[in-house]
């Protein structure tokens, strides 16, 4: 099915989202839609899967023109979406959810879920998928609910499959895997799109490329061209993907960790003693895959876990067993990994945002009152400082991108006089013009002396930023190495393995 | 600024994005984000929540009218009487509840024309109080259900200082209120401690306290070593002395007490607290996203306790006027009238805002002075009244319906 979309345009209120974007998709082709954080790329696809009406501009599937009041529509005309966030019922089956929405019943509407299960085998073996049709998705691996999602789609006979920012939530592995299955879905002669910011897997998979800025079309690239061009075409201007930096000028041992143990409130032990050290100046990078004890250790240093042991030195002084509100005041700046949970208040201002953990005293408190001048003059400065896009510092937080409420996060933290940096994830779901900004602000940090603590599941950020790499695996270090240490090394490491040539 | 062209596609796609992916965190996150959603509706919401509800109880005028339904029956036969007694009805009905809560135009000398006024402020100040109260604990995240309970240990503790202590006025008075205001606190107080320290929820800790607070009062009213009036059989204690009565603010032909100005003051201050003061600040943080707050080394913990120590100091202002203002002959168990929990009402309808709990608290001042006088001319029930104000609950609390009823535009990009 050949799937044209011809000079969209939607808007919201004097808002251009969409501005006469056009778009085509031949069967057996793989079509990226390239395009930063807030380009406008989701909201084409909620114009395609009838989520909104587009103010102008036609929806062309195999030549007819087609008018979606809704998904229902969309998915009845043969279009799939694959949305980043699953749409699953977790304690329901693979086959319940596959048949949501679409139940096959029998006598007296009795569910015919044997029907189901057999169609979810089916396109699980015809693919390749191996999922089973009696597991529960809330017990499966992310990976396996996404196939989960394209299986739902195929299953309503989709010709047309549409994957949102697919690999956002992903382990590297798992990204290969679903590269895979849309090479197979590709050759089955589907047509489809594939909307991300990551370059590398555009080029990896995509036979075309269509690029999109600020709600237009920028142009078509060459699946050919380099990642940098891609960048400035996605950007807008030439974007530096390696972060520049010297030599790190190295001081003291400033920031000590000794044998530091974590358990959970059910005795579960999350860091199982681990010990290093970061000298001023230094940035250290924690590598490994997603949940072998890094956010346990950044908490633990924050004194937001309850059950540690050992010791945590910052220029001597002992952190383990203090408020949080003392290990900040000891100059500790935190960039946690999921700053729509606990780095920014949603319902607050950007100005609000920015004084969070300075509530107490000056600049912005003195006896108990906000010092609101001085909050908004710091909270406009900042603005332009950071490069916030946002209307104005009045803006609320949740309301802005993935990188603008970063930048926020990150100016708050870079603004107090710091003696650590903690940051963890620092450009988790950043579009690429952000991440290039928040990782020269962390090595200008490293390059006034102060220590920083990277924890990173992307290798490319871990090896773009560290001078040293830690890597840890189930609670335990696995071997601290220099910065420039191969990636395959540090992949074997992730799994566990210690290279003969590594000293823990 | 040099990135405002390139914000709008921003902002929008980003709402899409969110709609579709509340990134809240874990378990507490969907009774709160509901609460969120009550709390900080717009105000257009609330305003049409009322015209709704009176538009429903108009209705409900019309239906319970004996002419309306008399006239009903021959409704084809002749139209017109039928809509003169509905319209008669509904008018009467409302325009009653004006004259028994605004002004009264029936009679002669202005102060009995603005008698009805001073009224509805009567009403209003514990309404406002106590709204204040329960709106303070909506800010910090808390359902603060325990209104009454906090009430009644307020006015125990004022009644007895008002009774059993002699001193010059200057002194006995607020000697009182400041009893009444700090028995409340602690009643709060309880709540919000064992929610810090256990993690119990407030909702069922103050619903509970609500019933130990009755029979604790009720116990004390009737023991004669402990409340009850002297020689008295009945469960009421002695009449508050005159040194710690709240002097009448416009003389004695009114029966408009000091404590509509203290809740005027409550309102300042709590406007204060939430709008310029650190506390306030955390407060709010602790109440928009607790995780945040804990991250940026703010003591949630502590939070909850001081918010419901506030909280309950608030309605315990409410219980003082009560017993030393609007009842003084003595503490019943039902001097709370109800208030404990219309002040939730108060506080929902004013959005958790001291200003809006002010007007919303003089609505409802105004709903109860009007009810009695509707039902004195017209021989409406009072409960028609009630009826309205819990309209005025369903309506907020749902507000799909109301964008359903008045067309407006759904939330952007759902």
């Amino acid at each position: 099915m050949k799937l044209v979309l011809r000079n969209i345009t939607k808007r919201f209120g004097s808002l251009v989202a969409n501005d006469r974007i056009s778009l085509e998709v031949a069967p057996g082709e793989v079509h990226c839609l390239l395009g930063e954080n807030g380009a406008g790329k989701s909201t084409l696809m909620n114009v395609l899967y009838g989520l909104y009406k587009a103010d102008e501009g036609e929806i062309e599937l195999d030549g007819k023109v087609q008018h979606f009041t809704g998904p229902g529509d969309a998915m009845a005309a043969g279009i799939g979406m694959v949305h980043q966030h699953f749409m699953l019922i977790p304690v329901f089956t693979v086959a319940e959810n596959v048949m949501l929405g679409n139940e096959s019943t029998g006598f007296a509407g009795t569910l015919d879920i044997d029907a189901a299960r057999e169609r979810v085998r089916e396109i699980s073996e015809r693919f390749g998928f191996h999922v089973d049709p009696d597991a529960l998705v809330e017990e499966l691996p992310v990976g396996v609910q996404q196939r989960v999602e394209i299986i739902k789609a195929l299953s309503r006979d989709a010709e047309v499959l549409v994957f949102d920012e697919p690999t956002a939530v992903l382990t590297p592995q798992e990204t290969d895997e679903l590269m895979e299955i849309m090479r197979q879905l590709k050759e089955a002669g589907k047509a489809i799109v594939f909307i991300t910011h990551k370059l590398r897997e555009v080029r990896e998979v995509a036979d075309r490329i269509t690029v999109i800025r600020l709600g237009k079309v920028v142009g078509e690239a060459d699946p050919k061209a380099s990642n940098a061009e891609l960048a400035s075409m996605m950007v807008g201007r030439p974007v530096e993907l390696v972060v520049h930096k010297d030599a790190p000028q190295l001081g003291e041992d400033a920031f000590v960790v000794k044998d530091l143990r974590v358990r959970d409130a059910l005795g579960h032990v999350h860091l199982d003693g681990i010990s290093f050290t970061i000298k001023a100046g230094e940035v250290l990078c924690v590598a490994g895959v997603q949940g072998n004890g890094q956010t346990e250790l950044t908490e633990a240093i924050l004194g937001l876990q309850e059950h540690v042991e050992g010791s945590v030195t910052l220029d001597g002084k002992e952190l383990v067993g203090r408020s949080v509100r003392q290990v900040l005041d000891a100059g500790v700046g935190f960039i946690p990994e999921d700053r729509q949970a606990d780095g920014l208040v949603g319902g607050f201002t950007i100005a609000e945002n920015l004084m969070l953990n300075r509530s107490f005293r000056s600049p912005f408190a003195r006896r108990g009152s906000l010092r609101i001048a001085e909050l908004d003059e710091f909270a406009k400065t900042k603005l332009e400082e950071y490069d916030v896009r946002a209307p104005d510092i009045y803006t609320h937080a949740g309301k802005l991108s993935g990188g603008n409420q970063q930048k926020v996060v990150v100016a708050r933290e870079l603004s107090r006089d710091l003696r650590l940096l903690v940051a963890a994830q620092p450009t988790r779901g950043v579009d690429v013009g952000s991440i290039e900004f928040i990782h020269k602000q962390v090595i200008a940090t490293r390059d006034s002396g102060v220590p920083v603590l990277v924890v990173s599941t992307e290798l490319d950020e871990v090896v773009a930023l560290a001078d040293r790499i830690m890597v840890l695996y189930r609670g335990q270090v696995v071997g601290i190495v220099p910065g420039d240490t191969p990636r395959e090394t540090l992949g074997l490491m992730m799994t566990g393995e210690r290279p003969k040539d590594v000293v823990a | 600024m040099s990135g405002t062209d390139k914000t709008p596609p921003t902002e929008t796609e980003d709402k899409a994005t969110e709609d579709r992916a509340p990134e809240a965190p874990e378990a507490p996150s969907r009774s709160h984000s509901l609460l969120r959603e009550i709390a900080s509706g717009n105000a257009l919401a609330g305003v049409l929540a009322v015209v709704l509800a009176v538009a429903v109880g108009s209705l409900m005028i019309a239906l319970t009218d004996e002419e309306v339904r008399e006239t009903a029956s021959y409704v084809f036969a002749r139209p017109a009487d039928f809509f003169n007694a509905l319209w008669d009805a509904i008018w009467g009905a409302y325009t009653a509840l004006f004259r028994g809560a605004v002004y009264n135009d029936r009679v002669d000398d202005f102060a009995t024309q603005i008698r009805p006024l001073t009224e509805t402020l009567k009403f209003a100040a514990p309404l406002i109080a106590a709204g204040l109260g329960v709106g303070l604990a909506f800010r910090a995240g808390m359902f603060n259900i325990g209104g009454r309970g906090q009430m009644l240990l307020a006015g125990a503790a004022a009644g007895w200082v008002a009774a059993n202590v002699d001193l010059p006025t200057v002194v006995h008075l607020p000697l009182a209120i400041i009893a009444g205001m700090v028995a409340g606190a602690l009643w709060a107080g309880i709540a919000g401690v064992l929610k810090a320290r256990t993690g119990a929820h407030e909702v069922i800790v103050t619903i509970m306290l609500n019933y130990v607070g009755f029979y604790l009062v009720f116990f004390a009213l009737s023991r004669q070593s402990l409340l009850q009036a002297p020689g008295s059989g009945n469960p009421k204690s002695a009449p508050a002395a005159e040194t710690a009565v709240m002097p009448k603010i416009l003389g004695d032909r009114f029966n408009l007490h000091l404590g509509f100005l203290l809740a005027l003051v409550a309102v300042a201050i709590v406007w204060w607290l939430l709008n310029r003061a650190t506390l306030g600040y955390r407060i709010r943080a602790v109440g928009e996203n607790p995780h945040a707050a804990r991250a940026a080394g703010i003591d949630v913990g502590r939070t909850y306790v001081v918010v419901m120590l506030i909280a309950g100091a608030l309605v315990g202002l409410a219980g003082t006027n009560q017993v030393l203002g609007t009842v003084t002959s003595g503490v019943t168990v039902d001097l709370d009238a109800g208030i404990g929990f219309d002040a939730i009402t108060v506080a929902l309808l004013g959005r958790s805002r001291p200003l809006g709990i002010l007007l919303a608290g003089l609505l409802f001042g105004a709903f109860k002075a009007g009810g009695f006088a509707m039902q004195a001319s017209e021989g409406i029930p009072v409960d028609i009244v009630l009826v309205v104000q819990s309209l005025i609950v369903l309506f907020i609390a749902a507000p799909p319906l109301v964008r359903a009823i008045f067309r407006l535009p759904a939330k952007e990009a759902k």
